[in-house]
């Protein structure tokens, strides 16, 4: 036990007992708590909790507990306040109970964003999902410069999204020349409208999203295949197994788990997706990009005359119960299935 | 030859047979074909715009300076579309929310693995639960703190503080700090106690320096964080002369021609990937190294 001197270590059973009754009392007592803990427990005055290293841990703790209390733990408890208010930051605020839930339960672009946050996570799960599996099994059997095909899977990751997007944005030029349309004209295809077009924009944004995070699955994935226990492959081979019988039979079950994690942690990251709607297309066309998070944004922020935060802070809510609720069912559902 | 191998997919035997070691042969330099066109691509097409005239850039996007190079872009961006001041800002940005980000993870990693008071169980689980509450649910109500501080009654808007302070409260730095501190030797701590070091002593001299390689990550990782950063400080620095390149880039992309705005691009991820590269070659010498012991 590594207590700060040792002074606010567990007490023995003894004052532990003592402790409880005092307390039993403390509760008939109400006002004289103080003076009648410091009278049956002699022991921790203010003085002796400072010299038993009580004020040092606090003071270690001290900047966490700002830093966690005001930018982390108060603003989740506003969040649960606001989205039952209405709040302006010019007249005082006012309690209206579930209208904000409501007013974007109605909105007629609520159906739509979450239809594009839902089709934008189903075509990442499909564009971002196999890719980095299976660049991370070739990868790990790389014999030289492994090094090099990490770092150049990890690439894109360190690029500032910003510069990423707005990168992409001149690549999707609708122009003939355009990069990715000279690129296509070579083996003439195109030239495709990209983020022009209606039904080209999601995927658009669907395909620079996958290119700027892959790099980091590669990586966790990596990681964990070192992790694979090598006797395993050896029974296997023993047993006659191939190399495709191999990867089926050893690689992906030993990866189930961490296959499970990066699931989720992808849909949950994909649901919130704003920054490429945002840079790209902001939204458009029509709507055809408009996610949860950007509606929650031009809620709260797009409107120049000052923002909704109640209708905000309602769709929040609203998306953190969703991915509360679905992250519960995935992992009951799974759990069977990943410790097996 | 082998480098470390810890997983062994392949067998020697399978190794040596010739279908094999072609076949794999072959999909690896497939593969480092495919990575070098889409990781590094990318990144070579901004660094050759960056100094190629706009004319050339726009009609043929693909082509290796038909008519000379352009250097003149990136002077041209670095000081007459004031690159270099919001380029100092992201520095002055990513620096104040590295270091509130240390010292919170270092402190409270240190009280809640070393000094564990009783109470440590509760923050220890206040902080985890942190971890789960998706980033949206923080945005609108933090942004109304920064407007109007409980309090304090002055406004954090277009100062640095607004996002230097709610940098610090990341779960994730606390929870790995924590957890590397857990890993070393219990001890020392108890030796350097009773060699009389108070609690303040035994961070400062003993935990920290201890710790460098966790807090190079977190290091790391703080100012990737920073740098990569857009609606936190495009919220909050409303005043374009304080605003950092990630939330200047997009604005000046419409008053700027084209080759200008690439290199200002290129400038803004000149940082990262030098940073990036000076981290994996430490990282490479260390690997390489002890497979050099080994082989």
């Amino acid at each position: 036990m590594a207590g700060g001197g040792g002074g606010l270590g567990p007490p023995p059973p003894a004052t532990e007992a003592m402790n409880a009754n005092a307390i039993s009392e403390i509760e008939v007592e109400g006002a004289a708590v103080a003076a009648h803990q410091a009278y049956r427990r002699p022991r921790r005055t203010p003085l002796t909790w400072v010299r038993g290293g009580g004020l040092s841990n606090l003071l270690f703790l001290a900047p966490m507990l700002f830093a966690f209390g005001a930018f982390s733990w108060y603003p989740i408890v506003r969040t649960g306040i606001m989205a039952f208010q209405h709040t302006n930051l010019v007249q005082a605020p006012t309690w209206v109970g579930f209208a904000n839930f409501s007013a974007v339960w109605h909105d007629p672009q609520f159906p739509v964003a979450v239809k594009n946050t839902a089709y934008f996570a189903f075509l990442a799960l499909i564009f971002g999902y196999p890719i980095p599996l299976v660049a991370a099994v070739l990868m790990s059997e790389v014999r030289k410069r492994r090094g090099l095909y990490s770092a150049l899977a990890y690439l894109p990751v360190v690029i500032p999204p910003v510069v990423a997007v707005l990168l992409w944005k001149t690549f999707y030029d609708a122009d003939s020349t355009g990069v990715f349309n000279t690129i296509l004209g070579w083996v003439h295809l195109g030239p495709y409208p990209w983020l022009q077009s209606e039904s080209w924009a999601m995927p658009s944004l669907v395909l620079e999203s996958t290119w700027a995070n892959a790099g980091a699955t590669v990586i966790i994935y990596l990681a964990a295949l070192t992790g694979v226990n090598a006797d395993l492959y050896e029974a296997a081979s023993v047993d006659g197994a191939n190399l495709r019988q191999k990867v089926w039979h050893v690689t992906l079950p030993q990866l189930r788990g961490v296959l499970l994690v990066t699931l989720i942690l992808q849909l949950i990251g994909t649901a919130q997706v704003f920054l490429e709607p945002y840079l790209f297309t902001s939204g458009g066309p029509a709507n055809h990009t408009l996610t949860v998070l950007l509606l929650i944004y031009n809620y709260a922020f797009g409107n120049s005359l000052g923002g909704d935060y109640g209708k905000a802070t309602a769709l929040s809510l609203m998306l953190a119960a969703f991915l509360a609720v679905f992250s519960l069912i995935y992992l009951r559902a799974t759990r069977g299935w990943s410790t097996e | 030859m082998s480098e470390e191998r810890p997983a062994a997919l392949i067998s020697h035997a399978e190794w040596l047979r010739p279908s094999v070691r072609y076949g794999v042969g072959a999909a690896h330099v497939v593969l480092l074909v495919l990575l070098v066109v889409v990781g590094l691509g990318p990144l070579l097409w901004l660094a050759k715009s960056a100094i190629t005239p706009t004319n050339d850039t726009i009609t043929h996007p693909m082509g290796l300076f038909p008519n000379g190079f352009a250097w003149g872009n990136l002077s041209e961006a670095w000081n007459n579309v004031d690159v270099a001041r919001y380029f100092w800002n992201t520095v002055v940005i990513a620096i104040g929310s590295w270091a509130s980000q240390l010292f919170v993870a270092t402190t409270a990693g240190y009280a809640l693995s070393v000094l564990r008071p009783k109470y440590a169980k509760v923050i220890t689980g206040l902080l985890l639960t942190t971890l789960f509450v998706p980033g949206v649910v923080l945005l609108v109500p933090l942004y109304i703190e920064v407007v109007r501080p409980p309090i304090v009654h002055h406004t954090l808007i277009d100062t640095y503080w607004a996002i230097w302070l709610p940098a610090g409260a990341s779960a994730f730095n606390v929870v790995i700090m924590k957890r590397f501190f857990d890993n070393l030797p219990r001890e020392i701590f108890e030796a350097a106690r009773i060699d009389g070091a108070g609690p303040f002593m035994l961070f400062w001299k003993i935990v920290l320096p201890m710790s460098k390689p966790i807090l190079g990550v977190v290091s790391i990782f703080a100012v990737l964080a920073s740098w990569k950063d857009f609606l936190w400080p495009l919220l909050v620095l409303t005043d374009p002369s304080k605003q950092p390149l990630s939330v200047r880039l997009p604005s000046i992309e419409g008053q700027t021609e084209l080759g200008v705005f690439l290199a200002a691009m290129f400038i803004a991820c000149l940082v990262p990937v030098a940073g990036f590269l000076v981290f994996q070659r430490s990282f490479l010498r260390g690997s390489g190294l002890s497979g050099a012991i080994k082989g």
